[in-house]
């Protein structure tokens, strides 16, 4: 977690990678969330979709993104995130996420930095961005 | 394709209580290590997504399906979660109630007619304190009709 004094616009943390994925990665997600669409884990369902194999579950990938972020700046303290999605990712992908400082601001008496995130493969293809708002302590 | 007259649409509220195995489950699913999460003192920020087993347990919950988009042209293009104060921990117990918010349609630079909808769930407490908003935006892509 970060403190107000340390933070200045621009900011970039090293980023992380996480991967290769594997189906079991979509899988365990699957089941924490609760989305059980074959298409993340059921080859033949997931080709005959037009896919070459199990697609990773968006909000999986958009998951990992928000770890990234709230290891950085406090998982009490989050107080907005945004994903979108722009290319799907699929297993012995590598992901690695990247963030910036996008803006420090004062608002109502609370501190509060947004920030801006990409997760991309290991094509350099952007698969998600984000962005997320916390609250940071003095 | 979507329907313009599901706009204003409201499901019917569902409980959502937010469990320490859940917030410990989930936190390992998205590589969380922060022994905040994996305790469930706050849960992960896209940990709301799980709403969806418990929709599942209230006919009507989920408007969604009178948008009536179509599965090929349609996609999950964005989405959102909102908090005000810190995200739901272990032991809060939360009212969740959906509505289509907003249905709006423009035009890609390659000629796609683009037709946006946004759905907003509120998360409140047992006091009706608004704890938190899941925004869910999908899009229907339409390719450009012929000249």
């Amino acid at each position: 977690m970060s403190r107000w004094q340390a933070l200045q616009a621009g900011q970039v943390p090293e980023p992380r990678s996480f991967g290769p994925l594997s189906v079991t990665d979509f899988v365990r997600y699957q089941g924490a969330s609760g989305d059980m669409n074959p298409v993340h884990h059921d080859a033949g369902f997931a080709k005959a979709a037009g896919y070459p194999g199990p697609l990773a579950v968006g909000m999986f990938a958009a998951g990992v993104m928000n770890t990234f972020g709230t290891d950085w700046l406090g998982a009490s303290h989050v107080r907005r995130t945004r994903i979108r999605w722009k290319a799907p990712a699929f297993a012995d992908y590598v992901l690695t996420v990247s963030a910036a400082i996008d803006a420090l601001r004062e608002e109502d008496g609370e501190r509060y930095a947004d920030i801006a995130l990409t997760v991309t493969d290991q094509d350099g293809a952007v698969s998600v961005q984000g962005w997320m708002t916390f609250v940071v302590p003095e | 394709m979507v329907d313009p007259e599901s706009l204003g649409a409201r499901g019917t509220p569902f409980p959502l209580d937010v469990e320490r195995g859940k917030c410990f489950e989930f936190a390992r699913a998205v590589r969380s290590e922060d022994p905040a999460h994996l305790c469930g003192a706050v849960s992960h920020p896209t940990f709301l997504s799980t709403t969806l087993h418990w929709e599942k347990r209230v006919e009507g919950a989920n408007p969604w399906a009178l948008v009536q988009m179509s599965e090929e042209l349609g996609m999950h293009a964005e989405q959102e979660f909102v908090f005000h104060g810190p995200p739901p921990g272990a032991g809060d117990r939360l009212i969740a109630q959906a509505r289509i918010d907003d249905i709006w349609e423009k035009r890609s630079r390659a000629g796609h007619r683009l037709i946006f909808v946004k759905m907003v769930t509120e998360f409140r407490d047992a006091n009706g304190a608004l704890r938190a908003e899941a925004i869910l935006t999908g899009v229907e892509r339409h390719p450009p009709e012929a000249p």
